[in-house]
Order: C-alpha cells, then sequence, then structure tokens
C-alpha cells in the first residue's frame, strides 16, 4: 500500500510519480483511479464552469427537493401499511376514536400522532413534493423562455418534460396512498375516468382495482407503482437529465466575452461545490421550516374513506388541478347509441389533458422546423428577442391558469362572493379566448420592448437630466451606453423569414411546392416577418446618429 | 439616500412607487372610514307575545306580512316556530339587508330578550320546533367520532370537513361554522334555514346533533389544535398549492439570487 | 476569450492587465457594437480588506456553530418533549409542540450549514469569472465515417441482410414473447360481467337510515329535509360495505307532489319521498348539496346540478344524464322498503352502459 508508485505505474496510469509515500487521500484517489479511471473524469469535470445567474438554480430546487422526497420517503415506509383491510381505530387522536378505517389510514394516523417527527416527515415529504412540481414547472418556463431548448438540448428538454408529467402521477399515487376521504373522492374520479374509455374502460377499470370499486387492492398497488415503479424510471431520467447538463455545458445570456464557443462562469471546485452543495441544504432548510409552520393534508380532519361520503372543496393537489378545470367545466355530453355510451363529458377532458401537455413538449420540434436551423445555440434569448415563442408560452401559461381557476371554481366563488356558474361559464369562454388575448399582447409588449432597445443602442438612455436649451427648449439628456451595453443589446441573430422562392421556373413550367412547405413560409414569416420583430440596429443606422450628433 | 437616487431610474421604480401609494391610500382609508354603526336599541324589556308583535311590526312586517302569513318579498312565517326566530335573527340574518342570492350572517342588532319576545310572537302564529334547551345542544357527553362519522355523510359535503363552508349554486352558499353557537348549529340543523335541508329530529335523533355539536366544537372550536402548524383556512389542497408556491418556491427563488448574486465590490460606493 | 483556464486566486496586477488588453480591442468605429470582452476582474473588500476578510470567515464559523448547536437543540426537544404536547404560538395557532420544535430545529441547522457555505464562497473563495471554451458535439467526418463502415462492416459479418429466415423469425420471436407478460395481467381483476348494473335494492328491501341504523317510516320524513339510506343489512363490519355503500348509497326527501313535475318520479314516489341515488351520474361523487328551497343538488366534485322535482334532470355542469330513482313503496309493517333495484346503472356512465 505505501508503495502505490509500483503499482500505478504497472497498471499504466499515473507514470512518473514514484516521490515518497503519498497523503492517504491521495493514495485512496489512485487507488480508486486504478480501478474506476476516476482522474479522466475529474480532469474534465473537476473544474467544470458554470454561470451564476438565479434562474440557473430552478433546476437545482427540484433536484434537491427530489432528493429530500426520496429521503423522507424511504422513512415513512417504514411506518406506513399499505393495505387496505378495515380495522377500528384506537390511537391517540380522539375524535376519530372507534371508527372503521383501513390500514393504511390507521398508520398513516399513526406516523402522524404517535412516531415523534413523523409528521414533521410526513409534512416534509408533501410539501416538498408540492415545491418539486412547482419547480420543475418554473425550471420548464425558464428554459422555454430562454430558447434553451434548442440544439443540442432538444433531448434534454424532453427528458426534463418526462419528469414533469411522470412526476405529476407520482405524486397522485403518493397522495392517493393514506385512503382518506379526499384523495379517496380523487380516486373515486379517477375510477369515473377510466370507466369512460370507450370499447376497454370498465375491463380497465376491474383489472385496476381488482373488482369493483374501490375494492381492497388499489393502495397496495399504488404503493408500488409510487414508491418504485414511477420513481425508479424518473431516478434514470433524472441521471441522464444531468449528464446531459454536464456534457451541453450550461447556458449562457449574451453579455461582454461571453460567446456561443465558450462558457464564462465560476469552476465546479470549489465555488459551485460550495454554492450547490451549499444549496442542498438552504433548500432542505426552508422545507423544514415550512413543514414547522405550515400545515398540510392534514388526514385526520379529512377522515377515513367511504364511498358514500364526501367534503365540499374536493380538489386534487395543484399539479393536477388543470385536469380538474377541465372536467368541471366541460359540458356533460354523452352519446348513447346500438347499446353502447360513449361518455364524451368525461372522456374528451381525458383526452385534452394530455394534449395540454404535449402543446408545449413539441414546440422545440416545432421551431425548430421553422427555422431550419442546425447550429449549436449557447447564448441563451431574451423573451423580448423572441416574441413568437415568447408570445406562444404566456398565452400556454394562460391556458394552464384559466383551467386552474376552473379547477377551484367553488373556492374563488365562496371567497370572492361570485357564483359558481358565472365562473364555470367564464372558464367555458375564456378556455378559447384567453389565450388568444395573451398572444396578441404579448407579442405587442415583446416588440415594444425590441424597439425600446433598439432606441437605446440609438439614442442612449435617457438621463433624467432636463436641459434648457439656448433658444428656450427643453430636452432631457441622452446618455450613450457603454460598449458592454451597446454589445450586450446587439449581440442576439435575428433569421430572416424563409422565401418560397418562384412558383414557376426558368422554362415556365409550375414548380409544384408542397403543402408542408407553404406551411413553414408561412410560420416563418408570422415568426420573423416585418411586423413580427424588430429589426435591430444597423451599424450604418448607429453611425448616422452618432455621427450628427442628433441628440434631437 | 444616494443609493436610492441612483435606483430612481430602474424600470421596476415606477411601479414601487404605485404599490407604496395604493397601500397609503388604503390604510388611509380603513383609518377613517366611518365605522359601522351600532345600533343599540334599548326599548323595554317585556316578555309578553304583545311586545314580540310590536318589534315584529316594526321591523319583519315590511316583507313577511302584517300577520306573519308572508309577501313576495318574505316566506310565510307560521309554524315555523320559535327555533328558525332564534336562529335567523340571533345569527343576524334577519332582518335582512338587500335581496340577493342568500342572507348572510351579519351583526345582530336585536338583544336575546328581543328575540325571545319575536319568537314567542311567531310561536303564536302556529306549532312549530321551539328553542332548544342547554341540556339539548350541549357538547357534554356526547361522542365525538360518531358526531365525526355523522358529519361526513350529513354536513361535510356543503361545510366542508371542519365546516370552513362552501360554494352552492348561483352566488349561494354554506356558510363557515366557525364562532357559531352550539345552539344555533342545533337551530339550524332542527329547522333548516334557507336553503339549507332540515334534520329533524325523527331521522337525525337529538343525541346525533349533540354528537355533531360535540365533533364541531372538537375540529373547528377556539382551542382546536392543528398538529401541523397554520391551518391555511382548513380549504385543502388549493390553499396549500398557493402557500408552496408562494412561500414555499417564492422562499426558495429568494434564497438563490442571493446564491447567485455578484458579492459587493470593493471600489464602489 | 482571452481569459485563463485556470484562475490564479487573488492575482490583481495580472488579471487586470489580462484584460484590459481585451478591452482595447473594443470599438472602432467599423463596429460600434463590438464584443468589449470580459470585464477586468474587480476585488471585493474581502479580497483587499484583511479585517473584512476574518469578519467573513467569523460569519461563516458562527453559521456552522449555529448549525451544530440546532442539532443539539433537535435531539433535546426530541427526547424532551411529550409527543401530544400543544402549544400556542402566535400566529400559527395550537400546534404541536414536538412538530414546531423539531422542525424548526432542524430547519435551522440545514440552512445554516447551507448559508455557511454560500457566505464561504461567495466572500473568501475567488470571484475571478473564467471562461471555459465549447467543443462542437457532433464528431468529425473522419470518425462519423469509421462509425458509419464499421457499422456496416459488423453488419455484413451477421449476414442479417443476406438470410432473410433467420430476421423474419427472430423479429417475430421478439415480437410475441411480450404477450406472455400481458397475459400474466389478467388475473388483476375479474371481468366486470354485470356487476356495475346491480346494487342490493332488491323487492322488500327496508330503507335504513344512515344517522340511526333504524328503518325509516314515510313520517320520519318531512318536507325539506334529507336523509341518506342504505339497504338493510348492510353493515360497516361488513367485508364488502365500501364496494356495496358505492352503489346503494340513498338520498331521499320529500317534495310536495304537487312540486313534482316528471309523472315516472311521481309513481315511483311515496307519498311525494322521492329517493335517489346518491352517487352523481358525471364520475361517481356522493352527491348531496341539496338545496330545499330549489329542489336542486349539486355535486361538490364537479358542480353537476340536478332537479329532484324533475326526474333529477342534468341542469348544469358535466353530468350525461339524471340520478337513477328507486322505486319505493311502504311494507306491511309500515316502514319504507325498495319496490325493486335501480332500473339503470348508477354511478359513472361506461361503454357496456347503453
Amino acid at each position: 500500500m505505501s508503495t502505490t508508485a509500483s503499482n500505478t505505474n504497472a497498471s499504466g496510469g499515473g507514470a512518473g510519480r514514484s516521490r515518497g509515500p503519498a497523503p492517504a487521500g491521495e493514495r485512496l484517489a489512485d487507488w480508486a483511479d486504478g480501478r474506476l479511471g476516476i482522474y479522466s473524469l475529474a480532469k474534465s469535470n473537476m473544474r467544470k464552469i458554470f454561470p451564476d445567474h438565479w434562474s440557473f438554480m430552478l433546476g437545482e430546487v427540484c433536484l434537491y427537493s427530489f432528493i429530500i422526497i426520496i429521503l423522507t420517503g424511504v422513512y415513512l415506509t417504514l411506518f406506513f401499511h399499505p393495505s387496505m383491510n378495515e380495522v377500528v381505530y384506537h390511537g391517540s387522536y380522539v375524535p376519530l376514536q372507534g371508527q372503521m378505517m383501513s390500514e393504511a389510514f390507521n398508520s398513516t394516523l399513526h406516523i402522524s400522532f404517535e412516531v415523534r417527527g413523523g409528521l414533521l416527515i410526513r409534512q416534509i415529504h408533501h410539501w416538498a413534493a408540492l415545491i418539486f412540481l412547482a419547480g420543475m414547472f418554473v425550471h420548464m418556463m425558464r428554459v422555454f423562455f430562454t430558447g434553451a431548448f434548442r440544439k443540442p438540448r432538444e433531448v434534454n428538454w424532453l427528458f426534463g418534460f418526462l419528469l414533469f408529467v411522470l412526476g405529476m402521477f407520482t405524486g397522485f399515487t403518493g397522495y392517493s396512498l393514506p385512503d382518506d376521504l379526499l384523495s379517496g373522492t380523487g380516486v373515486r374520479f379517477m375510477e369515473g375516468a377510466i370507466l369512460s374509455v370507450p370499447i376497454v374502460g370498465t375491463y380497465l377499470s376491474f383489472f385496476l382495482f381488482g373488482g369493483q370499486f374501490p375494492g381492497h387492492d388499489f393502495v397496495a398497488r399504488f404503493y408500488s407503482i409510487h414508491i418504485l415503479l414511477l420513481p425508479g424510471i424518473m431516478l434514470g431520467l433524472l441521471v441522464a437529465h444531468l449528464i446531459l447538463v454536464f456534457y451541453h455545458k450550461h447556458t449562457q445570456f449574451a453579455g461582454p466575452g461571453k460567446t456561443n464557443n465558450n462558457v464564462v462562469g465560476m469552476p465546479l471546485l470549489p465555488v459551485y461545490m460550495a454554492k450547490a452543495g451549499g444549496f442542498f441544504f438552504l433548500v432542505f432548510g426552508v422545507i423544514a421550516a415550512i413543514a414547522a409552520i405550515a400545515q398540510i393534508n392534514p388526514i385526520w380532519a379529512i377522515g377515513p374513506y367511504r364511498p358514500d361520503q364526501v367534503s365540499t372543496g374536493a380538489q386534487p393537489d395543484w399539479y393536477m388541478g388543470f385536469s380538474e378545470g377541465l372536467i368541471r367545466v366541460m359540458p356533460g355530453w354523452e352519446i348513447n347509441f346500438w347499446g353502447h355510451t360513449l361518455v364524451l363529458g368525461v372522456f374528451i377532458p381525458l383526452i385534452i389533458f394530455p394534449l395540454v401537455l404535449v402543446a408545449i413538449a413539441v414546440y422545440p420540434f416545432i421551431e425548430a422546423w421553422v427555422t431550419g436551423d442546425r447550429r449549436e445555440h449557447h447564448i441563451l434569448d431574451r423573451p423580448r428577442n423572441a416574441p413568437t415563442r415568447t408570445a406562444f408560452g404566456a398565452a400556454w401559461i394562460s391556458w394552464y391558469f384559466v383551467l386552474l381557476i376552473g379547477g377551484g371554481n367553488d373556492l374563488w366563488a365562496t371567497h370572492f362572493h361570485l357564483s359558481i356558474n358565472a365562473i364555470t361559464w367564464f372558464v367555458r369562454v375564456a378556455f378559447f379566448v384567453v389565450p388568444v388575448i395573451t398572444f396578441v399582447v404579448t407579442k405587442r409588449i415583446c416588440l415594444g420592448l425590441q424597439r425600446r432597445d433598439k432606441d437605446k443602442v440609438l439614442h442612449g438612455r435617457e438621463s433624467g437630466i432636463i436641459k434648457r436649451l439656448p433658444h428656450g427648449e427643453f430636452i432631457e439628456v441622452h446618455e450613450p451606453l457603454s460598449q458592454e451595453q451597446l454589445y450586450t443589446l446587439t449581440a442576439h441573430e435575428q433569421y430572416e423569414p424563409v422565401e418560397l422562392g418562384p412558383t414557376v421556373d426558368e422554362n415556365g413550367v409550375e414548380r409544384k411546392v408542397k403543402g408542408s412547405q407553404k406551411l413553414r413560409a408561412k410560420l416563418s414569416n408570422a415568426y420573423y416577418g416585418e411586423d413580427n420583430q424588430i429589426q435591430k440596429p444597423t451599424v450604418e443606422e448607429y453611425r448616422e446618429i452618432t455621427s450628427g450628433h442628433g441628440h434631437h | 439616500m444616494k443609493k436610492l437616487s441612483a435606483r430612481r431610474r430602474h424600470p421596476l421604480a415606477a411601479v414601487v412607487v404605485l404599490l407604496l401609494a395604493l397601500a397609503a391610500t388604503g390604510g388611509l382609508y380603513t383609518a377613517f372610514a366611518p365605522a359601522s354603526k351600532a345600533k343599540a336599541d334599548d326599548t323595554a324589556q317585556s316578555l309578553t307575545i304583545e311586545e314580540g308583535k310590536k318589534l315584529y311590526e316594526v321591523g319583519c312586517a315590511s316583507c313577511h306580512g302584517t300577520g306573519g302569513q308572508g309577501t313576495t318579498d318574505g316566506p310565510s312565517l307560521v309554524g315555523v316556530g320559535a327555533a328558525a326566530v332564534d336562529f335567523q335573527v340571533g345569527t343576524g340574518r334577519m332582518p335582512a339587508q338587500q335581496p340577493g342570492a342568500q342572507v348572510p350572517r351579519k351583526k345582530v342588532i336585536y338583544n336575546q330578550a328581543q328575540i325571545d319576545q319575536l319568537a314567542a310572537y311567531i310561536a303564536s302564529l302556529g306549532a312549530g320546533p321551539a328553542v332548544p334547551t342547554k341540556n339539548q345542544y350541549s357538547p357534554e357527553g356526547a361522542d365525538v367520532a360518531k358526531g365525526g362519522e355523522l358529519f361526513r355523510t350529513n354536513c361535510a359535503q356543503c361545510h366542508n370537513f371542519t365546516g370552513k363552508g362552501g360554494a352552492l349554486t348561483h352566488g349561494k352558499f354554506a356558510p363557515e361554522l366557525t364562532g357559531v353557537s352550539p345552539k344555533h348549529i342545533y337551530e339550524a340543523m332542527q329547522t333548516g334555514p334557507q336553503n339549507m335541508p332540515s334534520f329533524p329530529d325523527t331521522t337525525m335523533t337529538e343525541k346525533n346533533k349533540k354528537d355533531i355539536i360535540a365533533y364541531l366544537n372538537a375540529v373547528n372550536g377556539d382551542e382546536t389544535e392543528n398538529p401541523g402548524g397554520l391551518e391555511l383556512g382548513g380549504l385543502g389542497p388549493v390553499s396549500e398549492g398557493l402557500f408552496a408556491w408562494i412561500f414555499g418556491l417564492g422562499a426558495l427563488i429568494a434564497v438563490a439570487v442571493w446564491v447567485a448574486a455578484r458579492t459587493a465590490k470593493a471600489k464602489k460606493s | 476569450m482571452s481569459s485563463q483556464d485556470i484562475p490564479e486566486e487573488n492575482l490583481p496586477a495580472e488579471q487586470a492587465a489580462e484584460h484590459g488588453h481585451g478591452a482595447v480591442s473594443l470599438a472602432d468605429e467599423k463596429h460600434p457594437f463590438a464584443d468589449p470582452g470580459l470585464p477586468p476582474h474587480e476585488h471585493r473588500i474581502q479580497d483587499v480588506d484583511e479585517r473584512a476578510a476574518k469578519r467573513s470567515e467569523r460569519t461563516v464559523a458562527l453559521l456552522f456553530t449555529i448549525s451544530m448547536l440546532a442539532t443539539i437543540g433537535f435531539i433535546a426537544s426530541y427526547v424532551a418533549i411529550p409527543h401530544d404536547k400543544s402549544i400556542f404560538v402566535f400566529p400559527l395557532g395550537h400546534i404541536n409542540a414536538l412538530n414546531f420544535a423539531l422542525g424548526i430545529t432542524l430547519g435551522v441547522a440545514l440552512f445554516a450549514i447551507g448559508a455557511g457555505a454560500v457566505h464561504w464562497a461567495r466572500t473568501l473563495m475567488s470571484d475571478a469569472e473564467v471562461a471555459d471554451e465549447r467543443h462542437p458535439i457532433e464528431a468529425s467526418p473522419e470518425v462519423r465515417a469509421k462509425v458509419h463502415s464499421d457499422f456496416k462492416q459488423g453488419a455484413k459479418e451477421s449476414a442479417i441482410g443476406r438470410r432473410k429466415l433467420i430476421r423474419n423469425t427472430m423479429f417475430g420471436a421478439l415480437t410475441l414473447v411480450p404477450l406472455s407478460g400481458v397475459m400474466l395481467l389478467r388475473d388483476l381483476g375479474p371481468l366486470p360481467h354485470n356487476s356495475l348494473r346491480h346494487t342490493l335494492w332488491a323487492k322488500g328491501k327496508r330503507l335504513v337510515n344512515m344517522n340511526t341504523n333504524l328503518p325509516l317510516r314515510p313520517e320520519d320524513v318531512a318536507v325539506g329535509s334529507l336523509t341518506f339510506a342504505k339497504p338493510d343489512g348492510l353493515e360497516e363490519t361488513n367485508e364488502d360495505f365500501q364496494e356495496q355503500i358505492a352503489k346503494a348509497a340513498l338520498m331521499i326527501v320529500r317534495l310536495q307532489p304537487e312540486n313534482i313535475k316528471d309523472k315516472r318520479e311521481l309513481d315511483w314516489s311515496h307519498q311525494g319521498i322521492v329517493a335517489y341515488s346518491k352517487i352523481c351520474t358525471h364520475v361517481g361523487c356522493p352527491i348531496s348539496l341539496y338545496e330545499q328551497q330549489t329542489h336542486h343538488v349539486l355535486c361538490p366534485c364537479h358542480q353537476s346540478t340536478f332537479d329532484l322535482s324533475d326526474g333529477a334532470r342534468v341542469i348544469f355542469g358535466p353530468a350525461g344524464h339524471a340520478l337513477p330513482q328507486l322505486r319505493i313503496g311502504v311494507d306491511s309493517e309500515g316502514y319504507l322498503q325498495a319496490l325493486g333495484d335501480f332500473e339503470e346503472p348508477v354511478g359513472p356512465a361506461f361503454w357496456e352502459r347503453g
């Protein structure tokens, strides 16, 4: 052991290191390198550069809350009994004494009231789950609005999207495990939704529940899905997601010294080791404090599940809220024919539910097709510089939020003294109208901001200093921008709209233009046509104005 | 001050100023707005039906008719019983202020003696449920857990798991049960005010009602413990989701901004 | 740009020189928007003032110490505070003392570690920005050609293109083998048959009040009241209670017979007493928000609204059809009884419902 030099030399690595005995840590590293090749890995990664921006830490919020969820989840499995056997409650919570309940519910009460710290871990687990999903949503939007999904990161966008969707279902199955009255109502809804599937719905429902609803199986089945199947897939995707982040190197905003061929920031060791490592503790600390001060999912107040009982305000956790909105505002269409029933009132929302998500997931591929751009992009767009994309994203978010409002219509009704029927009608109309309005308005705002940027570049920034000219006119003095600002505001690229070219070739023969080509040209014009982006200032424009001393 | 003037030109400065101005205006308004007038009405005390009739003619007859037979503005009161009067007037719902989807609970304007007089008068118009005695509604000796089961079967669908209230059709609502006295809860179950169905003793025994009151007292009383911390309105996932977004993710983003921010430089002021 | 791969810690002169000449190459008349390069590194207070650096060091150490104390506090709380002790904390209300103490100490212990590490990184570690070169992800044309030719070589050596029989049977085998896995899922549950069409209700079954567990008489049910009933003999302790009550739960109200608009509803009622399924026809929530003045009943889950005075038809919301009504009458002893099962399936609609 003390003469590692000869060993490493024999294995072909670490040549030329035959000085005296190395420190223990170094020897351990040498040992590992000889077997795992860690030095070549560390060479490219130990001093890896990460750029500093708060929005680049949103992904870390998700990563860390996921780790917190796994840690606390493992603890909860030590006490939770995934069984639907009916037992009589004899624990310490008085208002449920002697009630019949499933063992799952009973053991959740046990965790909450008798296991010391059990309630805290349960609340951390649940709060972290809500924050995990919220973090993924915001992280995804950050990536979307800055165009970070462009080549070479499309695959990672899909991994992230899958993580979000799987996170929703992992959350839903976990929420259903305590078998309380609220989650049971959610599972009942799920059964109704499955029953609405044409032809196979009834069979699917009987297979999932092991017979008639609620049966005695679903908690155990959801348990294995919740703690093994879905988190397992998610863990794999997560690792792949992170490997790709390392491999692609992080994107950065345009700025002095930052180009498409470099990444400017601080090295992983030591700065990001400390910042990112520290951030894990910060996230965990914040969530633990939240779990100490705010109660979540008080199943004892909700009561055990019985299919003939219900409470008003029956909603799923927030990430399923948009599907709740879909189902609440859908008109009750039902078609009967030849002895069969097509339950459109439930089946249509069930179809739209994935479409809402897919709409945002496929966007990068649509944009790539429209631009036809095959280069790598590592410089992020400012949202205003991609008005159509930004408008689409804003429209999607507004759509999502309209549905969230629909999902909570009863609470908006009671808390803002509105009619629940009026809110439902509002959502029915807004589902179609609000995204369009948001699209138009956002695009206009983006174009306005582009114009302002152009104005700033050409005329300088408003200094707030009012000057009186000799002939009595008042003007505001504009200060020219610094070189850094000039560069930053003009660094973005602008695409030209695709031209279809003449439809008749030089011999006068009509050239066939494919429908898809026409569509692409149309879309391209909608993205990059004259009215859809503001041409950034050119050198000529700048020189004309500055050389003429043209400050009004 | 130097810092302040430097940030004056910040794009968000206008927003901040606007918010401050709005907050100031709102604060001033609440400070100086006329306080709602306390209408202490101390007329003479008498327990007779005659006194009740007098009160009725002043306060109620315009909607419910001179003999309690009802008009287009208010239902007939014949046979509703003293319990209904005690509930409606005792919770301030009656006299109603304005027509609407539902008459809300508000400040009580009669004292208990006057309410008793009114109740006595209405009870004299036709037989109906009497005002319950303390013995009937007091939660002592009741089965809290049974009350919980009964509450979830009969009440939670409108009033929420622990009586936080909920929405009904066209702007109507099932009110929050926080701070409602046991007597009024008992009377509401017995008489079915407004759109609430009644739960008469024939289908929900006195003992059942007592259990329900005891359960409410346990889960929605002044001393009710929320072991996990802030109750967040007891409304379930919607308020939890809002909290997670605003305070959970909000706090984490604030932390992220600090982690990623540049440290102060030596030369800058 | 011109910055190095390896940042030297605190090398003011060199750093400034480095970036200085980057900035020299800036805007001339021809390129007014040229990239000025990375700005020169500016020093933090801690870089130039050793006392400030010491202060930072002490702050970081203090944060780590706070964390240690908080962990000790966590252990002390765990041991000392009884698990059922309640305390009043403004503005949180009456809360569990142990949960609060454990959560706050754990939160502080973790947060202080994080805050210490980040403060350390922000104030004492080098904050010089470094640029790393990116390399194209696509392989060079030579590598690409090599991989393609290797693959072709391999494919050729396997002869998969030539020996079509092998290829086709292999694909066949690989396609079929997952079917075994699908087959194994068959026993997840029984087939539905017609179990969704039947409930426990049958001719002569008495309606038992959910509150009192006693059979109901017509005179018990007052106009404007709301009662829930289950079939006689179904007890909470039964093995299949949940499955049965999920279909059999009943909602009983009494209307003035002249207020009943639907003729069949009147026929199936007893003296204005009507019995409807409590299970919503939308997705199966127990619907029961009965408004006694309007006779509307609202579902708390998705706001389907039914008019109980008009055959329980849907007047708002996503439900597709009326609530099923149970035909009731009175038996020889004067108790309310069912006159048969529901004539249509209760609860959410399904493909075979028809």
